[in-house]
């Protein structure tokens, strides 16, 4: 009964276009904004920063990347690490050699470069799928990552090889470095986040969108129809890297603020946790990057919380258990709802428009 | 009903987080971040078991540091850097300080503890340069660093050499990190000096797989093998070690490669092992007999106890210790025993842990001498090597307590230390 779309009327394709079509969405939606921009950064602290809301922010945004690849393009990416790797590595080397450049704008170009590496990685997509092709890109995580820490050049030439980020502010106020308050790191995370997921959501509903997904759903059908594979496919790639690269650009910029390539882009720390939120999330679904990065992100944390905080566990008890229900979350998922927390959400929704009646 | 369990239920969370945060503004919290799973685990494990039993029995014993009683929060970092910063921002209100036992993690708080205004204290590891006070005001790094083991190694090496290493191999086994890397800088430097051949060999996390490592070892046939490692990575380079033949008595590793878990898996074949050390090993000290009356004879022991006494457990009861000394001492600047962070801080730039006071705290003979002050937070530098009995299961200590090449290693951190505050852009201190 709350949630209802009778009396309301679209009458042009703009408004039968909109993202949000209902009008409860509308509002849902704008409330959410509103809170996010105007409430959060009043109350927010360094450990809702640190540990999970500018997290989450950089992990959604690698998840929506992964999302367009995976998701969207059906091109199954292990990668992930790597290109976050690329992202930050950039953002590095430029910030040191222009030291005056803009930190949003070096965070951009971080992401550009890290789009043309992932081309060049998605070269192989042409020719190999599925597995052979998540095998490939899984060659591209360890090969980045070998490269970052074999090649001194990239770590100019420091001691141990931990890269370390220096302050850069936006109208005056530090957003890197240890000095940069919380508000100003969550605010420059959530407007990277707002105007890039805009964008995805666009590029999705567009043509390059649409012959994406008919690439996924039969690659020869859509060659035969007329959809290009290769212009498709590398786009997906470099469309999905770029998204990637920008978040690792902030998850070594903002976030943790000094990396060491072997530890902070392992194949276990980021590129398994970022396929799993899209697997929980939902694949193909821009709202699932979302859920499922806030439920890698918070259910540690929430676990710990519980059982270290509330039962009084020990630290170490409390972990054995996390390892375990993390485990069985993973397979009760994919038993239960294999289309995600996205398609529970839709469920949600249509049982909301019914509601109270059950028909 | 339900409800009614739901509501019995929240409401005694509630007190329960209500009462947590009561105990923590009491007393003197000192959080640790410690790693009882994952691949790091056999060395976390009893490391956090020496630090627990220590604050224990401290608290039993004396009723805490000048009555305040120790408040000391485990946090499981899993050796995993995120985990780690989550740590710290969960526990750094009024922490003194923090012990993150991890070089990745220790450079990645640096920044953060320092702008914060906590203290680190990483023992024997973290950033070498940190020994530097006049650079990192928050930081210390007592009482020995990589580049003294790395310089002290060569020494040793020197000595059973007759003074002469010119054109002779030298191999270093390393971890492929941050903590690894560390004594590269300093290896090359003493090699330009001493003309040996320095080989690198990085071994990567979680360090189970070195097949390739050893082949090489066995090609190169180096006169003798340096370890920079940390977890399973030490027990499978001794046994690798062992099985290639390779003379034990020329394979020293840093103090992080040198504990019972890392050589019992080799069996016979580790015998004459040696590795750098900074205490002492075994149970004949007075601080064991009191942990042993206060804390395992009362059925408290941390973890299952059976870690009592080993090189790690004892190292843990170092490094609680110095910090709890540390509490002492601002104290006793400060004349109050309800002391602040920042308090905390200047009481560990005074502490001056002579051999008598080592004693009064029950740690005679256990570690040598060594004093912190404003301009050095790197302590003595001083660090003996101990041999690995197989047959007695038992380590011995084979040579003295000595120094580095303090000529190279202190124009290594003044160099490092001086690059680091040009970036952070940090003025001198203690002119």
């Amino acid at each position: 009964m709350i949630y209802k779309e009778t009396g309301q009327y679209k009458s042009s394709y703009k408004s039968d276009h909109a993202i949000f079509p209902l009008l409860q969405d509308k509002i849902a939606f704008s409330t959410l904004m509103f809170i996010a921009f105007l409430i959060i950064p009043f109350v927010i602290n360094s450990y809702w920063e640190k540990a999970i809301l500018v997290p989450f922010l950089i992990f959604s945004l690698a998840a929506i990347g992964l999302n367009i690849l995976t998701g969207y393009c059906g091109q199954v990416s292990l990668g992930t690490g790597g290109f976050m790797a690329v992202g930050a590595f950039s953002t590095y080397k430029i910030m040191t050699y222009f030291p005056d450049m803009n930190i949003m704008i070096i965070i951009l170009i971080s992401g550009l470069i890290t789009a043309a590496v992932g081309i060049i990685f998605g070269l192989p997509s042409l020719r190999i799928k599925g597995f052979y092709l998540a095998v490939a890109t899984l060659a591209s995580q360890f090969f980045l990552v070998w490269l970052f820490n074999k090649v001194p050049w990239f770590y100019n030439y420091s001691d141990t090889g931990q890269i370390t980020v220096s302050e850069r502010t936006m109208f005056g106020i530090p957003v890197t470095g240890a000095e940069a308050p919380s508000y100003a790191t969550y605010l420059f995370c959530l407007v990277l986040v707002v105007v890039l997921s805009f964008a995805a959501k666009n590029l999705i509903r567009s043509k390059m969108g649409r012959s994406w997904m008919a690439i996924r759903d039969m690659d020869i059908a859509a060659e035969i129809i007329g959809v290009p594979p290769l212009k498709t496919k590398l786009s997906a790639f470099a469309i999905s890297s770029f998204y990637i690269g920008v978040a690792g650009a902030l998850y070594f910029a903002v976030f943790l603020g000094a990396i060491e390539v072997t530890e902070s882009f392992d194949i276990m720390t980021i590129s398994f946790p970022v396929l799993f939120m899209i697997i929980i999330g939902g694949l193909g679904s821009m709202l699932g990057s979302f859920l499922g990065a806030a439920f890698v992100v918070t259910l540690p944390i929430g676990l710990k919380f519980l059982m270290v905080d509330m039962v009084g566990l020990s630290a170490v008890t409390a972990k054995h258990f996390e390892i375990t229900i993390w485990g069985l979350l993973m397979i009760v998922f994919l038993i239960v709802e294999p289309h995600g927390l996205a398609r529970l959400w839709s469920i949600a929704k249509e049982k909301l428009r019914r509601w109270p009646f059950p028909y | 009903m339900r409800i009614k369990q739901l509501l019995i239920g929240m409401i005694a969370s509630v007190i329960a987080v209500s009462s947590y945060v009561e105990m923590a503004i009491a007393d003197l919290k000192f959080p640790m971040l410690v790693y009882r799973t994952g691949a790091y685990a056999p060395n976390g494990i009893p490391n956090a078991d020496g630090f627990v039993d220590y604050y224990k029995m401290i608290n039993a014993r004396d009723g805490g540091i000048g009555g305040e009683k120790i408040f000391h929060p485990e946090c499981e970092t899993g050796y995993k850097t995120q985990v780690g910063v989550e740590c710290y921002e969960k526990n750094k209100k009024d922490a003194m300080v923090f012990q993150p036992m991890s070089t990745g993690i220790t450079y990645q708080l640096i920044p953060k503890a320092t702008a914060d205004g906590v203290t680190i204290y990483s023992t024997g590891y973290g950033r070498t340069s940190a020994a530097n006070g006049k650079v990192f005001k928050w930081v210390f790094n007592a009482p020995v660093t990589y580049w003294d083991g790395a310089s002290i190694a060569v020494r040793h090496i020197l000595k059973n050499n007759f003074g002469n290493i010119k054109g002779k191999k030298i191999a270093l086994v390393y971890h492929n990190s941050a903590y690894g890397k560390e004594p590269i800088r300093t290896l090359e430097t003493l090699s330009k000096k001493h003309g040996f051949k320095l080989m690198l060999l990085p071994v990567d996390h979680p360090g189970q797989e070195q097949k390739a490592t050893w082949l090489k070892i066995r090609k190169a046939r180096p006169d003798n093998v340096l370890m920079w490692g940390w977890g399973v990575m030490n027990q499978v380079a001794i046994k690798s070690a062992a099985s290639i033949k390779f003379p034990m008595d020329k394979f020293i590793g840093i103090w992080w490669s040198g504990s019972e878990n890392d050589v019992l898996p080799a069996g016979q074949g580790a015998h004459g092992y040696k590795s750098l050390t900074f205490n002492a090993p075994g149970t004949d000290y007075q601080v064991h007999k009191d942990i042993k009356k206060y804390v395992h004879d009362k059925g408290e022991a941390s973890g299952d106890g059976s870690h009592f006494g080993t090189v790690l457990y004892n190292r843990g009861l170092f490094q609680a210790m110095v910090q709890v000394e540390a509490a002492t001492v601002a104290q006793k600047i400060h004349g109050t025993s309800k002391i602040t962070p920042a308090m905390y801080r200047d009481g560990f730039e005074n502490v001056n842990l002579t051999a008598k006071r080592l004693e009064e705290l029950g740690f005679k003979d256990f570690a040598p001498p060594f004093q912190i002050s404003c301009e050095n937070h790197g302590g003595s530098g001083l660090a003996a090597v101990q041999q690995w009995d197989a047959k007695a299961k038992k380590w011995n200590m084979i040579t003295e307590y000595m120094y580095g090449d303090s000529d190279v290693v202190q124009k290594l951190i003044a160099e490092d230390s001086s690059k680091y505050a040009a970036e952070q852009k940090i003025a001198e201190r203690c002119n």
